[in-house]
């Protein structure tokens, strides 16, 4: 099971205060739907608006990128020039 | 340099720019420089209220005035709706926003907002024209300081904006678009452990990137339904883009070329003038050319954020820290979308910490829509972050790059935003700033020394690039991002390096939508690793195909053959008795062995290498009238690898450059009403030549190894370290901190004072 974790501020909004999650998958979007199951519409904001790290690599467009049973998978926030209007 | 470079045959080299030649002869051609038969003259008219109803807006003055080809308002566009945040890139993107902020709907929003635009036969015309349109204002309070803008009671700029972030979501609207927090271990107890606590409050203002070249346009739309767009952008595929969803125009419609850019910095990461010149240019018929003036680029777009911030770390007394809190006030703008998001990841980015908690808050006032700026964000939070870690330094008496080594992160570090760290340089760039001769020259009276730190991931993301073979053997390479650093030297060292080649037979282009794959913007440090990422891709598949040509000309397996020094080679003695076969030959004989030969890469690059850089800086200040002056400045920076040197020391020249001009002069001043009173370069001081030493750039290289090269990012990391490296020069040259930036003369006079010396 992948180890997942949440910002506070998301895991406050989405999920009642939780950021750590155990997740089973093989790639982030198969973490990501478990996840989008567990906390309903946490799956559309992670797609439209966050990045992923996944053991510690940054995936500013994260699907497919392969996830193993003792990965650490962190949402975070784009990252970048936030600012592009 | 470090030693690996010696292993390449152009990486690492200071070969001479491609475009050097054309713009210092001034053949260069930037956004303003095009002219097409028929052009016309546009023109923006532009609200000189802070925030204001629009009630109704009268043309027919205009309209009629001789000479006016076209007059449009926001209702000549379609109707924005009300959009929210998408992906878009390395940022989020709301077309609704990007639309409103093009032009004024239902309200203007800051001194500068554009209202509306005429195209004319001459530019008197189309001055003239503005002066005739009516447009009915109804005045509404305004805000211009973030924190103002938080209070309760503060005029609302949107009835739809709701903090998102909070729980529950309030059930009123507010000028705070989002709040959000990162944390790790628990600082409250870290705090608990500390034998010294410094809590300091700082405030940073906008500032402007500086380019000096104005944004500028020309537009052509013809009566089928095309349009093409020349323009100085940070990426022409994303003007093709927003530039179509503004217009509500499929993006195969819209060819867009990239002029030669002069400045960006992130500041062209957007766009203003684009579907305004297309609209009119689809009014008139004729092609339409528009240039911001100086006061029009300060008044109308976006610089970096201001802000308001707190910072509060703890400190055992031998240095450790052992907790790190901050809260970000960041303002947009008008429109939401401040960097507040990397500036709470990056504030303590530098540091292996147990105990963190930063909060960061996106708040929109009335003023121009920010954009980006050299590693958004990560200045304004690291100048806070920065200025406490050297006062501590000063109370618990530790050398302060010493304590940046105790505390420093290095590889597998778990970075206060979340993941761990791969293989990365800081601790060597304090160590080296440490070893510097700079660090231990002695300073006379009225002089100090500052030392800070900076941090910024870095990204990758999506690049094409496509390579051509000429019968003769030499090269030509296609990307899609535009060049405001020297890529196109770093693009071609790195094709010569694969295609083993000299460099001056690779030519580097920057083409146009309609001749490249996609490309992202010229932003986040990432066009010499992800889209040099995409020419060794072209490159190595030019090589594939030379190998198999040589293969077929010798009848041997392509197994067989190998890439050596610009030639294809038997792989032994076994593959038979052939002479080198050079790129030249078997380009030159192509048409028999398969065609022409041409590569393409394609990629959304990941494993851009994060940058840390330290930097000294001594400064003397003038007690009598507060001026400070920058003595001398040594700037180190982990570049992984530097492709072309030169280049990479300018980066990091430039990047301390503006940031100087941060610290010390620039700033967005406005009246009792809400209107920009310095919106030029006489009152908006950046620093020029006479008021800067030579900054000595260091560069360490510690090899990204997600790059077939090891390049990592260079040209943000260098303008964070600045704002902090002059504060605590000029604190510990007077003994009293100003930490509101700029620090200006009455200012820093004021803190002297207060010392009561």
């Amino acid at each position: 099971m992948a180890r997942v974790l949440l910002p506070r501020s998301v895991g406050e909004q989405y999920a009642d205060g939780e950021t750590e999650f155990e997740i089973a998958g093989t790639t982030v979007r198969e973490i990501v739907r478990a996840l989008d199951a567990r906390i309903p519409g946490i799956g559309e904001l992670i797609q439209e608006t966050m990045a992923v790290a996944v053991d510690g690599e940054i995936f500013q467009d994260p699907y497919l990128e392969e996830v193993q049973p003792d990965s650490e998978l962190f949402v975070l926030p784009k990252i970048g020039g936030g600012t592009v209007l | 340099m470090g030693e690996q470079s010696q292993n390449y045959k152009w990486i690492g080299k200071r070969t001479l720019r491609p475009d050097g030649p054309d713009k210092v002869t001034g053949r260069a051609k930037f956004g303003a420089d095009l002219a097409l038969p028929g052009m016309l003259h546009g023109r923006v008219l532009r609200s000189s209220h802070a925030h204001a109803n629009i009630r109704g807006i009268d043309t027919s003055k205009a309209e009629a005035l001789p000479g006016v080809k076209a007059v449009i308002t926001g209702a000549d566009f379609p109707n924005p709706g009300q959009g929210k945040m998408i992906a878009f890139g390395e940022g989020q993107l709301n077309y609704s926003d990007m639309a409103r902020n093009v032009i004024a709907r239902e309200k203007a929003f800051y001194d500068g907002h554009a209202v509306a635009a005429v195209a004319a036969t001459s530019a008197a015309a189309a001055e003239e024209a503005l002066s005739l349109i009516e447009v009915d204002y109804e005045l509404l309070p305004h805000v211009i300081d973030v924190e103002a803008a938080m209070e309760p009671n503060a005029p609302v700029l949107h009835d739809n904006l709701f903090t998102d972030g909070v729980t529950p979501t309030p059930d009123k609207p507010s000028n705070i678009a989002s709040r959000l927090e990162f944390n790790l271990g628990d600082v409250e107890a870290g705090f608990a452990k500390a034998d010294a606590v410094v809590e300091r409050k700082f405030t940073t203002q906008p500032v402007h990137q500086g380019y000096i070249e104005p944004h500028a346009v020309v537009a052509e739309a013809t009566e089928d339904g095309q349009v093409r767009i020349w323009c100085s952008s940070q990426g022409a595929f994303m003007v093709r883009g927003n530039t179509a969803q503004a217009l509500g125009m499929d993006m195969a419609q819209i060819r867009v070329t990239p002029a030669e850019i002069g400045g960006a910095f992130g500041g062209k990461t957007v766009i203003y003038l684009e579907p305004l010149a297309v609209r009119l240019s689809q009014k008139a018929g004729r092609p339409v050319r528009m240039v911001m003036s100086r006061e029009e680029v300060f008044r109308g777009s976006g610089p970096t954020s201001g802000s308001a911030m707190e910072v509060k770390i703890g400190v055992t007394k031998d240095g450790k820290i052992t907790a790190a809190q901050a809260t970000l006030k960041f303002q947009a703008g008008a429109f939401q979308g401040s960097p507040a998001g990397p500036g709470a990841m990056c504030a303590f980015g530098p540091y292996d910490l147990e105990n963190v908690n930063v909060v960061g808050y996106d708040v929109v006032v009335n003023r121009p829509k920010v954009a980006a700026y050299r590693a958004p964000g990560a200045p304004i939070s690291e100048f806070a972050v920065e200025s406490v870690l050297d006062e501590i330094a000063g109370k618990i008496g530790i050398d302060p790059l010493e304590l940046r080594l105790k505390n420093g992160a290095k590889e597998g570090t778990q970075a206060a935003y979340g993941p761990k760290f791969g293989p990365i340089g800081y601790l060597e760039t304090v160590e080296a700033a440490k070893a510097h001769e700079h660090y231990a020259a002695p300073l006379g009276p009225n002089q100090g020394r500052g030392v800070a730190s900076g941090f910024w991931f870095n990204i990758g993301g999506e690049s094409s690039a496509s390579m051509q073979i000429s019968e003769d053997g030499t090269a030509t390479v296609l990307t899609g991002s535009p060049d405001i650093g020297g890529s196109r030297a770093s693009m071609a060292i790195m094709a010569a390096e694969v295609l083993g080649i000299d460099v001056d037979k690779v030519r580097p282009i920057v083409a146009d939508t309609n001749s490249v794959g996609y490309c992202f913007v010229t932003g986040g440090s990432r066009v010499t690793f992800a889209t040099g990422m995409a020419v060794i891709q072209a490159a190595e598949d030019v090589v594939d195909q030379m190998r198999q040509r040589a293969a077929k000309e010798w009848d041997i397996p392509v197994d067989a053959v190998v890439w050596e020094d610009g030639c294809a080679k038997p792989a032994g003695s076994n593959a038979g008795d052939f002479e080198p076969m050079s790129m030249a030959e078997i380009a030159g004989n192509s048409a028999r062995t398969g065609g022409p030969i041409n590569g393409k890469g394609a990629l959304n690059a990941s494993g851009a290498g994060p940058g840390f850089g330290t930097h000294i800086c001594d400064v003397e200040v003038d007690p009598e009238t507060g001026r400070v002056t920058i003595l001398r400045y040594t700037a180190v920076q982990d570049v992984g690898r530097a492709i072309h040197p030169g280049y990479v020391e300018g980066q990091l020249q430039g990047g301390v450059a503006q940031g100087i001009g941060w610290a010390l002069n620039e700033e967005y001043i406005y009246d009792a009403d809400g209107r920009l009173e310095n919106p030029g370069f006489l009152d908006y001081r950046i620093p020029v030549a006479s008021d800067l030493p030579m900054i000595e750039a260091v560069l360490l290289e510690v090899p990204n190894p997600r790059h077939p090269f090891g390049v990592r990012g260079v040209g943000e990391v260098p303008i964070i370290p600045p704002m902090a490296a002059v504060a605590n020069a000029i604190a510990n040259a007077v003994g009293a901190r100003v930490p509101d930036l700029p620090i200006s003369p009455p200012k820093l006079l004021a803190a002297i004072d207060a010392k009561g010396d």
